[in-house]
């Protein structure tokens, strides 16, 4: 880890739906927002990262090439989960640190559409021939719904039950809070999907999808893309000053996988992989969780956000229910988190969360955040899971001047 | 006809062990005692290579919970998905049974105790039987 990775121009298209885009479209306004926001272009790049989870094996970085700049450099075709576009950026992170380039650019983008809450999984079964032990665990039908479930809204509202069941203070009332406030902060956030706020107790009072996730409280599906372009730091020396003012240092970038408990027989633990990252994270960066002005993470559904105050040690230990009962992560709390709506309200194209939270943390270290900018951030992290599991943890702090 | 109603019987998954006292199997490490439910070609907590079946306990108690209200079209909600820590070791997910679906009255840490239920006939009149947790 010779010398620092800068984030000299980022960009977002705003999250929703774009039925008459496909993802080249979405990753090129993203794309070239970025280079534009450094004043470079594709020519300046020495290597190129897309994370994409839909279109993993489609080779979408050569097709972004082919639409923006086609120069030879070397192109990383990423999927990990969730935590796609971060690996995306930190593929790109570390080719610069290997000094291999001095340029790189990063682009998570994802096209869902109305993919529906819970994607293929919520298809009906076909009826059952002869049933004949398959697969892995020898099964002979698909057993969602009959030993538990695996589906997203429900592994989450488990993990976050897991919590409840360990701390005194947690319960429904926590978890729809954690939306209630993240529906709010959206409504300040052009690029958000949605930007509505809604009272605790419409949050409470929505359909119940996977108690105690309501329908306010799981993330909605979604098209979009981010993008970073990411400078070494003897190249950023020779940039313009105004490229130079707005940098925003990398002070930490970690990947982690989860590591082995005994509950991986039942489901994928999203907790360990976080806490082992945030606390590499604080340590390579040498900042600590008191010392962040924003944090963006990964709240796909209200449950994982309330674990993650702990996993990220923005609470003490069995805290986080009297976290967000003292409105700790609120936008003028102790440590505002979410501040773009979050997943929930900001929406959640896979690909490109990771980066999107990199645009939004760098977006208020730079002064730029309009009307939701929290004043005078100077150090922000970014954080995003991706069940299996993946997690990326990246510090962002504002440069010197 | 003297095939028996026990012979067209099959476990959903094949951990789960039929007969007068149905019960859980589990493949576990001979080195650190870690249990998977499905095979492994080295242990994933401590890297050894050697494994054994072992029964597992049919009691234990709730870690966690959820209430599905929306699944696919054919699996009836609301039911109760939940994360098992059994006695003698092993985590397992399975639904809860005979508990309602009311979450105040579905307690985190209330003890269960392992049962069976047909989930469904196949064209040749095979019951498939799948395992849940009752409360104990």
């Amino acid at each position: 880890m010779s010398e620092n990775v800068w984030i000299v121009g980022t960009a977002m298209t705003k999250f929703g739906r774009y039925p008459d885009k496909d993802t080249v479209d979405l990753a090129s306004e993203a794309a070239l927002g970025a280079l534009g926001d450094a004043d470079l272009t594709m020519q300046d790049m020495g290597v190129l990262a897309v994370g994409c989870l839909l279109e993993a094996n489609a080779m979408l970085g050569q097709r972004l090439q082919k639409q923006i700049g086609q120069t030879g450099i070397p192109v990383f075709n990423v999927s990990n989960a969730c935590a796609t576009g971060a690996t995306a950026v930190r593929s790109t992170m570390l080719a610069i640190k290997a000094g291999e380039a001095d340029l790189g650019l990063a682009v998570g983008v994802e096209q869902m559409g109305k993919a529906g809450l819970l994607g293929p999984a919520g298809q009906a079964r076909s009826k059952p021939t002869g049933y004949t032990p398959s697969g892995r665990y020898g099964s002979v039908m698909p057993v969602e719904g009959i030993l538990g479930t695996g589906l997203m809204p429900g592994v989450f509202a488990q993990a976050g039950m897991e919590y409840a069941s360990r701390h005194d203070g947690v319960g429904f009332e926590q978890f729809a809070k954690v939306a209630e406030k993240n529906h709010a902060h959206s409504a300040l956030n052009p690029l958000a999907q949605y930007q509505k706020a809604f009272s605790l107790e419409e949050v409470m009072g929505a359909d119940m999808v996977a108690y105690p996730n309501t329908l306010l409280m799981c993330c909605p599906t979604g098209d979009g893309a981010a993008a970073v372009v990411l400078c070494s730091d003897a190249k950023l020396k020779t940039l313009g000053p105004d490229v130079r003012r707005r940098a925003v240092k990398v002070s930490a970038s970690v990947l982690t996988s989860d590591p082995y408990v005994e509950s991986d027989s039942a489901q994928p633990d999203v907790s360990t992989l976080t806490k082992l990252a945030a606390a590499q994270a604080y340590e390579q960066a040498g900042v600590g969780p008191e010392d962040l002005d924003l944090v963006e993470l990964h709240d796909c559904f209200a449950t994982a956000e309330l674990i993650h105050y702990e996993n990220l040690s923005l609470c003490e230990p069995g805290g986080a229910g009297d976290f967000i009962d003292r409105r700790g992560p609120w936008r003028d709390g102790k440590t505002p988190v979410n501040v773009s709506g979050g997943l929930i309200s900001k929406g959640h194209p896979i690909g490109a969360t990771g980066v999107a939270n990199l645009y939004e943390v760098a977006t208020h270290l730079r002064g730029e955040a309009g009307d939701r900018q929290i004043d005078n951030a100077k150090v922000g992290l970014a954080h995003v899971i991706g069940l299996g599991s993946a997690c990326g943890v990246h510090v962002l702090e504002r440069a010197a001047s | 006809m003297t095939e028996t109603a026990a012979d067209k019987r099959i476990p959903v998954v094949d951990y789960l062990v039929l007969g007068d006292d149905p019960h859980l199997v589990a493949n576990t490490c001979r080195s650190c005692g870690a249990l998977y439910f499905d095979r492994r070609n080295a242990c994933a907590r401590c890297g050894e290579l050697e494994f054994e079946r072992k029964t597992l306990e049919k009691t234990g108690v709730v870690r966690s919970f959820t209430i599905i209200h929306r699944a696919a079209p054919n699996v009836p909600v609301p039911y109760v998905s939940s994360v098992v820590e059994l006695d003698g070791g092993g985590v397992v997910k399975a639904n809860l049974v005979d508990a309602g679906a009311d979450p105040e009255k579905i307690e985190l840490g209330m003890r269960v105790k392992l049962t069976t239920f047909p989930c469904g006939r196949d064209e040749e009149g095979t019951e498939a039987v799948a395992f849940g947790f009752a409360p104990a």
